[in-house]
Protein backbone atom coordinates (compact mmCIF):
# COMPACT_ATOMS: atom_id res chain seq x y z
CA UNK A 1 0.00 0.00 0.00
CA UNK A 2 1.55 3.32 -0.87
CA UNK A 3 1.28 5.42 2.08
CA UNK A 4 2.07 9.38 2.78
CA UNK A 5 4.62 8.19 5.09
CA UNK A 6 6.75 7.18 1.94
CA UNK A 7 6.74 10.66 1.09
CA UNK A 8 7.88 11.65 3.86
CA UNK A 9 10.76 9.44 3.64
CA UNK A 10 11.78 10.75 0.57
CA UNK A 11 12.02 14.04 2.27
CA UNK A 12 14.27 12.68 5.07
CA UNK A 13 16.50 11.24 2.28
CA UNK A 14 16.26 14.80 0.37
CA UNK A 15 17.31 16.64 2.82
CA UNK A 16 20.29 15.18 4.25
CA UNK A 17 21.75 15.67 0.88
CA UNK A 18 21.16 19.25 0.35
CA UNK A 19 24.47 19.83 1.58
CA UNK A 20 26.21 18.16 -1.47
CA UNK A 21 23.57 19.14 -3.73
CA UNK A 22 25.61 20.47 -6.39
CA UNK A 23 24.29 24.01 -7.61
CA UNK A 24 22.66 25.04 -10.93
CA UNK A 25 25.69 26.04 -12.63
CA UNK A 26 27.40 22.05 -12.61
CA UNK A 27 24.20 20.67 -13.16
CA UNK A 28 23.69 18.39 -15.87
CA UNK A 29 20.33 18.87 -18.30
CA UNK A 30 18.86 16.58 -20.24
CA UNK A 31 15.44 17.92 -22.18
CA UNK A 32 13.06 15.70 -23.88
CA UNK A 33 10.91 16.83 -26.64
CA UNK A 34 7.36 16.43 -25.77
CA UNK A 35 5.52 18.26 -28.36
CA UNK A 36 2.65 16.68 -30.16
CA UNK A 37 5.10 15.11 -32.35
CA UNK A 38 7.89 14.03 -29.62
CA UNK A 39 4.81 12.22 -27.79
CA UNK A 40 3.13 10.33 -30.74
CA UNK A 41 6.74 9.08 -31.47
CA UNK A 42 6.85 7.53 -27.96
CA UNK A 43 8.91 10.03 -26.22
CA UNK A 44 7.14 9.39 -22.69
CA UNK A 45 8.73 5.59 -22.04
CA UNK A 46 12.23 7.40 -23.34
CA UNK A 47 11.21 9.60 -20.40
CA UNK A 48 10.47 7.75 -18.01
CA UNK A 49 13.15 5.23 -18.69
CA UNK A 50 15.50 8.52 -17.81
CA UNK A 51 13.56 9.19 -15.08
CA UNK A 52 14.43 5.59 -13.74
CA UNK A 53 18.27 5.56 -14.63
CA UNK A 54 18.85 9.04 -13.67
CA UNK A 55 17.16 7.94 -9.99
CA UNK A 56 18.65 4.07 -9.98
CA UNK A 57 22.06 5.60 -10.13
CA UNK A 58 21.55 8.44 -7.97
CA UNK A 59 22.61 10.95 -10.19
CA UNK A 60 22.24 14.01 -8.34
CA UNK A 61 23.83 16.57 -10.13
CA UNK A 62 20.89 15.43 -13.22
CA UNK A 63 18.05 17.59 -14.10
CA UNK A 64 15.67 15.99 -16.41
CA UNK A 65 13.32 18.30 -18.14
CA UNK A 66 10.66 18.00 -21.00
CA UNK A 67 10.46 20.75 -23.08
CA UNK A 68 8.35 21.64 -26.45
CA UNK A 69 8.77 20.86 -30.39
CA UNK A 70 12.58 21.36 -31.18
CA UNK A 71 11.78 21.67 -35.28
CA UNK A 72 12.65 18.23 -36.37
CA UNK A 73 10.15 16.08 -35.78
CA UNK A 74 10.78 13.41 -38.22
CA UNK A 75 13.36 12.51 -35.74
CA UNK A 76 11.55 12.41 -32.49
CA UNK A 77 11.67 11.28 -29.93
CA UNK A 78 14.96 13.86 -29.27
CA UNK A 79 16.69 13.91 -26.29
CA UNK A 80 19.01 17.21 -25.66
CA UNK A 81 22.19 17.02 -23.12
CA UNK A 82 23.10 19.97 -21.76
CA UNK A 83 26.93 19.80 -19.82
CA UNK A 84 27.64 23.24 -18.64
CA UNK A 85 30.61 24.58 -20.79
CA UNK A 86 30.16 21.94 -23.46
CA UNK A 87 28.33 21.83 -26.58
CA UNK A 88 24.61 20.66 -26.40
CA UNK A 89 24.07 17.24 -27.90
CA UNK A 90 21.27 16.57 -29.82
CA UNK A 91 19.86 12.90 -29.72
CA UNK A 92 17.28 11.86 -32.07
CA UNK A 93 14.83 8.71 -32.80
CA UNK A 94 15.51 7.99 -28.95
CA UNK A 95 14.12 4.12 -27.79
CA UNK A 96 14.22 3.17 -23.79
CA UNK A 97 16.67 0.63 -24.48
CA UNK A 98 19.20 3.56 -26.07
CA UNK A 99 18.43 5.05 -22.85
CA UNK A 100 20.66 3.04 -20.33
CA UNK A 101 23.47 3.67 -22.56
CA UNK A 102 23.42 7.78 -23.21
CA UNK A 103 23.39 7.60 -19.48
CA UNK A 104 26.35 5.53 -18.36
CA UNK A 105 28.45 6.81 -21.05
CA UNK A 106 27.68 10.19 -21.71
CA UNK A 107 26.21 11.82 -18.36
CA UNK A 108 28.74 9.71 -15.96
CA UNK A 109 31.06 8.86 -18.34
CA UNK A 110 31.16 11.86 -20.62
CA UNK A 111 31.54 9.72 -23.84
CA UNK A 112 28.90 11.12 -26.66
CA UNK A 113 27.38 8.23 -27.85
CA UNK A 114 27.65 9.68 -31.45
CA UNK A 115 25.85 7.06 -33.36
CA UNK A 116 22.45 7.93 -31.95
CA UNK A 117 22.95 11.99 -32.68
CA UNK A 118 21.23 13.85 -35.08
CA UNK A 119 24.79 14.26 -36.90
CA UNK A 120 24.80 10.39 -37.52
CA UNK A 121 21.55 10.41 -38.27
CA UNK A 122 22.06 13.18 -41.42
CA UNK A 123 25.17 10.71 -42.65
CA UNK A 124 22.96 8.08 -42.43
CA UNK A 125 20.56 10.36 -45.22
CA UNK A 126 17.37 10.22 -42.94
CA UNK B 1 -1.73 8.78 -30.97
CA UNK B 2 -1.92 5.08 -29.52
CA UNK B 3 -3.90 5.57 -26.25
CA UNK B 4 -5.74 8.37 -24.57
CA UNK B 5 -3.34 8.99 -21.58
CA UNK B 6 -1.41 10.76 -25.06
CA UNK B 7 -3.81 13.07 -25.53
CA UNK B 8 -4.18 13.91 -22.06
CA UNK B 9 0.00 14.62 -21.64
CA UNK B 10 -0.20 16.28 -25.20
CA UNK B 11 -2.97 18.77 -24.24
CA UNK B 12 -2.01 19.41 -20.62
CA UNK B 13 1.40 20.40 -21.95
CA UNK B 14 -0.81 23.34 -23.79
CA UNK B 15 -2.17 24.47 -20.47
CA UNK B 16 1.28 24.21 -19.11
CA UNK B 17 3.10 26.46 -22.13
CA UNK B 18 -0.15 28.72 -21.15
CA UNK B 19 0.84 29.62 -17.63
CA UNK B 20 -1.59 27.63 -15.86
CA UNK B 21 -0.78 27.94 -11.96
CA UNK B 22 -3.54 24.96 -11.88
CA UNK B 23 -4.81 22.13 -14.07
CA UNK B 24 -7.60 19.90 -13.62
CA UNK B 25 -7.58 16.38 -15.12
CA UNK B 26 -11.06 14.35 -15.53
CA UNK B 27 -11.56 11.22 -16.79
CA UNK B 28 -15.51 10.49 -16.33
CA UNK B 29 -16.85 6.70 -17.50
CA UNK B 30 -20.53 6.68 -17.42
CA UNK B 31 -23.10 5.42 -19.55
CA UNK B 32 -20.49 3.85 -22.15
CA UNK B 33 -19.54 7.32 -22.55
CA UNK B 34 -15.76 8.46 -21.48
CA UNK B 35 -15.05 12.10 -21.18
CA UNK B 36 -11.71 13.77 -20.67
CA UNK B 37 -11.75 17.26 -19.32
CA UNK B 38 -8.67 19.47 -19.08
CA UNK B 39 -9.16 23.05 -16.79
CA UNK B 40 -6.54 25.34 -16.67
CA UNK B 41 -6.55 28.80 -15.00
CA UNK B 42 -3.92 29.55 -18.13
CA UNK B 43 -3.40 32.18 -20.55
CA UNK B 44 -6.69 31.59 -22.49
CA UNK B 45 -7.20 32.33 -25.72
CA UNK B 46 -8.67 35.50 -27.83
CA UNK B 47 -11.97 34.78 -29.92
CA UNK B 48 -9.93 34.72 -33.13
CA UNK B 49 -7.79 31.93 -32.59
CA UNK B 50 -10.11 29.88 -30.23
CA UNK B 51 -12.32 29.35 -33.27
CA UNK B 52 -9.64 28.29 -35.28
CA UNK B 53 -7.55 26.46 -32.73
CA UNK B 54 -9.28 22.42 -34.11
CA UNK B 55 -7.53 23.73 -37.29
CA UNK B 56 -4.69 21.87 -37.98
CA UNK B 57 -2.56 25.16 -39.63
CA UNK B 58 -3.17 26.70 -36.23
CA UNK B 59 -0.59 27.24 -33.73
CA UNK B 60 1.48 28.98 -31.66
CA UNK B 61 4.40 27.82 -32.00
CA UNK B 62 6.85 28.89 -34.17
CA UNK B 63 8.97 25.99 -35.28
CA UNK B 64 6.27 24.12 -37.72
CA UNK B 65 3.24 26.06 -39.25
CA UNK B 66 1.01 23.37 -37.87
CA UNK B 67 -0.38 22.45 -34.70
CA UNK B 68 -1.72 18.55 -34.64
CA UNK B 69 -2.92 18.07 -30.93
CA UNK B 70 -6.28 19.62 -30.47
CA UNK B 71 -7.17 18.22 -34.12
CA UNK B 72 -5.95 15.15 -33.13
CA UNK B 73 -7.70 15.20 -30.22
CA UNK B 74 -11.38 15.82 -32.22
CA UNK B 75 -10.69 12.95 -34.79
CA UNK B 76 -10.17 10.88 -32.10
CA UNK B 77 -13.35 11.86 -30.54
CA UNK B 78 -15.18 12.28 -33.44
CA UNK B 79 -14.30 9.19 -35.10
CA UNK B 80 -15.79 7.15 -32.13
CA UNK B 81 -19.04 9.24 -33.01
CA UNK B 82 -18.33 11.75 -29.98
CA UNK B 83 -16.91 15.17 -29.60
CA UNK B 84 -14.29 18.09 -29.01
CA UNK B 85 -15.60 21.53 -27.24
CA UNK B 86 -12.87 23.95 -26.08
CA UNK B 87 -13.89 26.88 -24.15
CA UNK B 88 -11.50 29.80 -23.17
CA UNK B 89 -11.58 33.50 -22.26
CA UNK B 90 -8.47 35.45 -22.66
CA UNK B 91 -6.86 36.05 -18.89
CA UNK B 92 -9.20 33.53 -17.30
CA UNK B 93 -8.14 29.77 -18.85
CA UNK B 94 -9.02 27.03 -20.92
CA UNK B 95 -11.08 24.12 -20.78
CA UNK B 96 -10.94 20.97 -23.64
CA UNK B 97 -13.90 18.90 -22.66
CA UNK B 98 -13.49 15.55 -25.20
CA UNK B 99 -16.24 12.77 -24.97
CA UNK B 100 -15.75 9.40 -26.71
CA UNK B 101 -17.93 6.75 -27.05
CA UNK B 102 -16.39 4.14 -25.19
CA UNK B 103 -18.43 1.38 -26.99
CA UNK B 104 -17.00 2.19 -30.54
CA UNK B 105 -14.78 0.08 -31.89
CA UNK B 106 -12.32 2.88 -33.01
CA UNK B 107 -12.30 4.44 -29.40
CA UNK B 108 -8.45 4.32 -28.18
CA UNK B 109 -7.41 2.60 -25.10
CA UNK B 110 -7.00 4.31 -21.69
CA UNK B 111 -4.02 4.07 -21.53
CA UNK B 112 -1.26 4.62 -18.63
CA UNK B 113 -3.02 7.24 -16.93
CA UNK B 114 -0.90 6.84 -13.70
CA UNK B 115 2.22 7.33 -15.59
CA UNK B 116 0.70 10.35 -17.81
CA UNK B 117 -0.08 12.25 -14.91
CA UNK B 118 2.99 11.57 -12.55
CA UNK B 119 5.07 13.20 -15.76
CA UNK B 120 2.76 16.25 -16.23
CA UNK B 121 3.72 16.67 -12.66
CA UNK B 122 7.08 16.01 -13.26
CA UNK B 123 7.50 18.72 -16.05
CA UNK B 124 6.34 21.11 -14.30
CA UNK B 125 6.15 20.82 -10.55
CA UNK B 126 4.95 24.15 -10.39
CA UNK B 127 1.74 23.51 -11.42
CA UNK B 128 -0.94 22.64 -8.74
CA UNK B 129 -2.13 19.38 -10.28
CA UNK B 130 -5.65 17.38 -9.57
CA UNK B 131 -6.35 14.28 -11.45
CA UNK B 132 -10.51 12.66 -10.77
CA UNK B 133 -11.45 9.84 -12.24
CA UNK B 134 -15.17 9.17 -11.85
CA UNK B 135 -16.19 5.61 -13.14
CA UNK B 136 -19.18 3.63 -12.27
CA UNK B 137 -17.99 2.03 -9.00
CA UNK B 138 -16.58 5.43 -7.40
CA UNK B 139 -14.60 7.89 -7.38
CA UNK B 140 -10.77 8.66 -7.08
CA UNK B 141 -8.54 11.55 -6.45
CA UNK B 142 -4.81 12.86 -6.48
CA UNK B 143 -4.15 16.04 -6.04
CA UNK B 144 -0.41 18.18 -5.89
CA UNK B 145 -1.79 20.35 -2.55
CA UNK B 146 -2.30 17.36 -0.57
CA UNK B 147 1.52 16.45 -1.01
CA UNK B 148 3.15 19.64 -0.89
CA UNK B 149 3.02 20.11 2.79
CA UNK B 150 4.38 16.19 3.39
CA UNK B 151 7.32 17.10 0.64
CA UNK B 152 8.76 20.79 2.64
CA UNK B 153 10.40 23.19 0.47
CA UNK B 154 13.37 21.28 -0.60
CA UNK B 155 12.14 18.63 -2.49
CA UNK B 156 10.43 19.45 -5.89
CA UNK B 157 7.90 17.50 -7.46
CA UNK B 158 10.01 17.07 -10.43
CA UNK B 159 12.29 14.49 -8.35
CA UNK B 160 12.06 11.36 -10.24
CA UNK B 161 11.61 9.33 -7.07
CA UNK B 162 8.34 11.67 -6.51
CA UNK B 163 7.13 10.73 -9.40
CA UNK B 164 7.64 7.60 -9.16
CA UNK B 165 5.60 7.48 -5.93
CA UNK B 166 2.65 9.62 -7.79
CA UNK B 167 3.00 7.39 -10.51
CA UNK B 168 2.17 4.13 -7.95
CA UNK B 169 0.07 5.89 -5.60
CA UNK B 170 -2.47 6.98 -8.78
CA UNK B 171 -2.29 3.04 -9.72
CA UNK B 172 -3.19 1.66 -7.14
CA UNK B 173 -5.68 4.63 -6.09
CA UNK B 174 -7.42 3.07 -9.67
CA UNK B 175 -7.29 -0.19 -8.95
CA UNK B 176 -9.41 0.06 -6.10
CA UNK B 177 -11.87 1.69 -8.32
CA UNK B 178 -12.44 -1.35 -11.21
CA UNK B 179 -12.85 -3.84 -8.09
Amino acid sequence: MKSLEELKAIRERMQKQIDIRHNDDDRIRVVVGMATCGIAAGARPVLAAFLEEVEKRNLKHVTVTQTGCIGVCRLEPIVEVHIPGQEKVTYVKMSPDKVPAVVSEHLVNRHVVAEYTIGAADERGR
Amino acid sequence: MKDLSLHLLDIACNSVSAGAGALNLELEEREGLLTVTITDDGAGMPPRLLAAVTDPFTTTRTTRKVGLGLPLLRLAAEQTGGSLRVESREGAGTKVTAVFDARHIDCPPLGDMAGTVAMIIQGAPHVEVRYTHTAPSGTICFDTRDIRGILGPDVPLSEPEVARWIQAYIEELTGQLHI
